[in-house]
């Protein structure tokens, strides 16, 4: 029987991409009478808003309305979790970052609503801002407690090294934000239904929180609103919970207007309004052994939130869970926490903390290797996660359970030609010149659950038609990633029907409620999981059915548990040549009046985590990876280009490898984005200076690698996973890690000639000017 | 303001189309004629999603002004497949998986052909050089650039084909 998972099988709408016929939000038709929302936005960072007048801005023509604070039926707020986030201020409110939307006005056209938003005059009293981590550490500018993860005693750690011979290294270490720059903006359109009840279209990887939020704004129940997502345009994280308010704006036009309303973000306001991958401050010291041993390490990681909480607390988790990335730490404190600062709330972003986390363990591993005068590499080898129990442990607790990433570290060094092109480039090196090249391995070991345990959970709805045709709807949301088709391929394979009979619909808050995000790479294994379970209720239902068609005149009767599905058809197992279409098989139980529509369920099973002790196993498995990078660095202008990539990534017993590989290439080059060239600058009055590409660079084709060679871990099924795959969509991200490291090994041979730099400081991102910065210092 | 006509043709119609002039090509074509294939991803020409060809070279159609597009020629993404027949860049682009969220393809394409037409055995830096104004947030490039160089020697080998 043809299989239909693991087939590198096109994404579910690469036919209407190519052709232009992909409808996103944006491209909707609007009703007669539609309106177009623009913000009214505060121009400093931290003021108190004293008044705000509205009627120069009704005099615009084709101004149809101003929506303030005084326009919200229900709760003016779009908090996901704590409740610190007003859809609109009003006097005495106080604006707490730049940009800010204070009030929003509607208008017959775009061009409309931003010119009124021009003349709505806001008075304010401006208050001081915190930009800084350092300054919100130092004024105790804070969302939460801190959070603690502890292995062993670090403090007698760190008094007892001196006896035993070790290092003690310590250091500060900060990590740029970086935005998502999906290439659709932010875009709601809400639709009030004839007895007030509210229909929006969103660009949202979370329809039932978006649902939630406009729920509670408007003082309605859940059910009388509903969310519909029919994809987007990237989201990476970055409408995870930010698509909420422009949806919850929408309504709140729509159920005062009557008319439908459109919220669009242009590119800027995109930017300046929303949040962003977090900048983090960490402050560490490491106790190394003088052979290269990893004895303890005392972390503390601070993550700039922002000025409202969002998701922050989960995010520092995340990047708690993996400051260990692939090593193993026998004794290790971690203490982590969310500063408030005026800043955009930042928010999800592929990897959730994970990047960061990532960062700083290959940070401290860099800076502890140069100070007792060993390769960093080979300090990263020697302290990879080995063997079973302790040593293949993590910080918190988990058991990694397979020596996976071991594996990995030693097949991509092979099939890389890492060593021999190492001695090559030392030695080019050597000569001298203003060109130095480097090269570096580093892996990716990520957890893959929520770590909020009650969030893994999916809920799937199954329809087979009397013709045999099949609706499937899931939780999940499709966002470029290739969910859609992993799920046909799953509905597909249960049912043995041609993926052509499969039709993926939008996902509705209608069809399957108390969805989770499409998050946290989840949206595979999840859904999957109740995908597969509501074919294989039918399926159940299906089968006695085919074995009465199948059973012969005279003959013996087939079993219902004796008969194959696969291949449009069903048949007998044991004589395969007997057999039944699946359409003829539904048409009979439709007329045998069996039920052809079914829900499924899946929560991951085995996961926890007790946050008060740190300890637990919050993930079920871990996707690892590791990539080498080799770079060229230019010594006069920091210039810096990526010659050679070589990925080794396990996604388990791949669902889809074209979408599989998409995801790891895409993924390698954010990351690497976000380490090299993505900077992030806000001024000193905490406007966001990098607000379009023109002055915030994300990779283009002519940055990335020229000899890019990436592979799937072969043989490599995941127990207990929907077909033996594994999530993909965030761990790739952090392999793109490596290209800072080597270029830090290139920054490294710009030393003295027969020294070794004790340290080489580098800034993330490592733009061209911090390369010249990091070659000037190692340069004394 | 006063409105104008604007007398175009697009994906080989004349269309006679009346518009405020300070509006753009891009509007023109999304919310007059509701092709809405081309996207608006920056609004300042620096992200390419946009991307159209006029008289056969591609633009930026958010920084064409409509009255730009007087008597031109203008190709979008819903005018590259004829008689419904994709046009092989467009099944390499499926094919090779050279897409994820889509925003980013139909200015991709656009380049691509653009590029396709003046030199049919484009080197891989070449195809690097053409697509480098359209931004692409999802895929790393990697299989779009495999894609266009799929289309072009399927092209090629085609018009062998033609030409015996």
């Amino acid at each position: 029987m043809t299989r239909v998972v693991g087939r590198p099988t096109p994404h579910e709408s690469a036919r209407l991409h190519v052709t232009g016929q992909a409808r996103y939000t944006d491209d909707l038709p609007l009703p007669p009478g539609a309106l177009h929302g623009w913000p009214v936005t505060s121009p400093h960072a931290h003021a108190r808003v004293v008044a705000i007048a509205v009627s120069e801005a009704t005099t615009i023509p084709g101004v149809v309305t101003i929506l303030t604070r005084e326009d919200v039926p229900g709760e003016n707020n779009s908090g996901p979790l704590r409740h610190d986030e007003p859809l609109f201020l009003g006097a005495g409110d106080v604006a707490t970052y730049h940009g800010q939307a204070i009030a929003w006005v509607l208008g017959t056209s775009v061009e409309a609503a931003r010119q009124g938003a021009g003349r709505v005059v806001v008075t304010y009293e401006k208050l001081d801002a915190i930009l800084d981590p350092a300054d919100a550490i130092r004024l105790g500018s804070v969302h939460t407690d801190p959070q603690w993860i502890r292995r062993g005693d670090v403090d007698v750690e760190l008094v007892g090294a001196g006896e035993a011979g070790h290092a003690i290294v310590s250091g500060e270490f900060r990590m740029g934000a970086q935005d998502h720059f999906p290439l659709e903006t932010h875009v709601s359109v809400a639709l009030a239904d004839e007895d007030g009840r509210m229909m929006v279209h969103s660009s949202t990887q979370h329809p039932s929180e978006t649902q939630a939020i406009v729920a509670h704004a408007l003082g309605l129940s859940l059910n009388d609103v509903v969310v519909q997502c029919v994809r987007m345009g990237g989201g990476f994280g970055g409408k995870e919970t930010q698509a909420n308010a422009w949806a919850a704006v929408a309504a709140i036009g729509a159920w005062k207007t009557g008319r439908a309303v459109k919220v669009r973000l242009d590119r800027d306001r995109h930017m300046i309004l929303t949040g962003k991958r977090h900048p983090f401050l960490a402050r560490y010291r490491v106790v190394v052994s003088r052979s290269g041993d990893l004895c303890g390490l005392d972390l503390e990681l601070y993550a700039d939130g922002g000025w409202s909480l969002d998701l922050s607390d989960a995010v520092l988790g995340r990047a708690m869970f993996h400051a260990d990335n692939g090593y193993f730490f026998p004794v290790m404190r971690v203490r982590g926490q969310v500063l408030k600062t005026h800043k955009t709330s930042q928010t999800a972003f592929r990897g959730f903390g994970g990047p960061q986390g990532v960062a700083v363990a290959e940070e401290i591993i860099d800076c502890a290797a140069r100070a007792i005068g060993m390769d960093p590499h080979d300090v990263r080898t020697r302290n990879l996660y080995r063997g079973s129990g302790e040593t293949n442990t993590t910080h918190y607790g988990q058991e990694i359970g397979d020596n996976r990433l071991a594996i990995i570290w030693e097949g991509v060094q092979d099939s890389g030609e890492f060593v021999s092109r190492r001695e090559a480039i030392r030695a080019a090196n050597d000569l001298g010149g203003g060109m130095r090249r480097g090269i570096a391995v580093t892996p990716v070991k990520f957890g893959i659950s929520f770590t909020t345990t009650f969030l893994n959970q999916a809920g799937a709805l199954v329809l087979i038609y009397s013709d045999g045709s099949v609706q499937v709807n899931h939780g999940g949301t499709e966002m470029g990633q290739g969910l859609q088709v992993k799920m046909a391929q799953v509905a597909a394979e249960v049912l043995g029907v041609p993926l052509a009979s499969i039709r993926m619909m939008p996902t509705r808050t209608d069809k399957v409620p108390n969805t989770s995000a499409t998050a946290a790479s989840s949206g595979s294994d999840l859904n999957g999981g109740a995908v597969r379970d509501a074919c294989l209720t039918l399926r159940g239902r299906l089968a006695p059915v085919a074995a009465q068609l199948l059973t012969a005149h005279g003959a013996p009767a087939v079993h219902a548990d004796d008969v194959d599905f696969g291949d449009g058809q069903v048949s007998v197992r044991s004589r395969p040549d007997q057999r039944v279409a699946f359409a003829s098989v539904v048409r009979a139980a439709y007329l045998a009046r069996v039920g052809l529509s079914s829900t499924g369920y899946y929560r991951t099973p085995g996961i926890w985590f007790d946050k008060a002790s740190g300890r637990g196993k919050p993930f079920h498995y871990y996707a690892c990876g590791a990539a080498i990078a080799e770079v060229e660095v230019d010594g006069f202008t920091g210039q810096m280009r990526v010659l050679r990539v070589d990925i080794l990534h396990d996604v388990g017993s791949s669902l889809n490898p074209l979408v599989d590989t998409g995801q790891v290439e895409g993924g390698f080059i954010q990351g690497m984005g976000w380490v090299t060239m993505e900077e992030v600058v806000w001024g000193i009055d905490g406007r966001l200076l990098t607000h379009a590409p023109s002055t915030y660079k994300i990779p283009a084709s002519t940055d990335v690698p020229g000899d890019w060679r990436v592979t799937l871990l072969p043989r490599a099924a995941q127990p207990g996973v929907i077909y033996g795959s594994k999530a993909v969509g965030e761990p790739p991200l952090m392999l793109g890690l490596c290209v800072r490291e080597a270029i830090r090994d290139a920054v490294a041979s710009f030393a003295p000639r027969g020294s070794h730099p004790e340290r080489v400081g580098l800034a993330l991102p490592a733009t061209g000017e911090a390369i010249l910065d990091a070659i000037d210092a190692v340069r004394g | 303001m006063a409105k104008m006509i604007i007398n175009v043709e697009v994906n080989g119609e004349r269309q006679e189309l009346l518009t405020e002039p300070h509006r753009t090509l891009l509007d023109l074509l999304r919310d007059n004629l509701s092709l809405t294939g081309t996207k608006e991803g920056c609004g300042t020409g620096d992200c390419g999603a946009c991307t159209v060809l006029i008289d056969g070279r591609p633009v930026n159609s958010c920084l064409v002004l409509a009255p730009e597009a007087e008597g031109r020629r203008v190709t979008t993404v819903e005018g590259l497949a004829e008689d419904n027949k994709l046009h092989p860049v467009q099944t390499a682009f499926i094919e090779e998986g050279g897409l994820q969220c889509g925003i980013c393809t139909p200015g991709m394409l656009i380049s691509a052909v653009a590029l396709l037409r003046s030199n049919t055995e484009p080197s891989e830096q070449s195809i690097r050089y053409a697509i480098s104004g359209n931004l692409c947030r999802c895929t790393g490039y990697d299989k779009i650039v495999r894609a266009i160089e799929v289309a072009s020697k399927r092209m090629k080998a085609n018009a062998a084909i033609a030409s015996h």
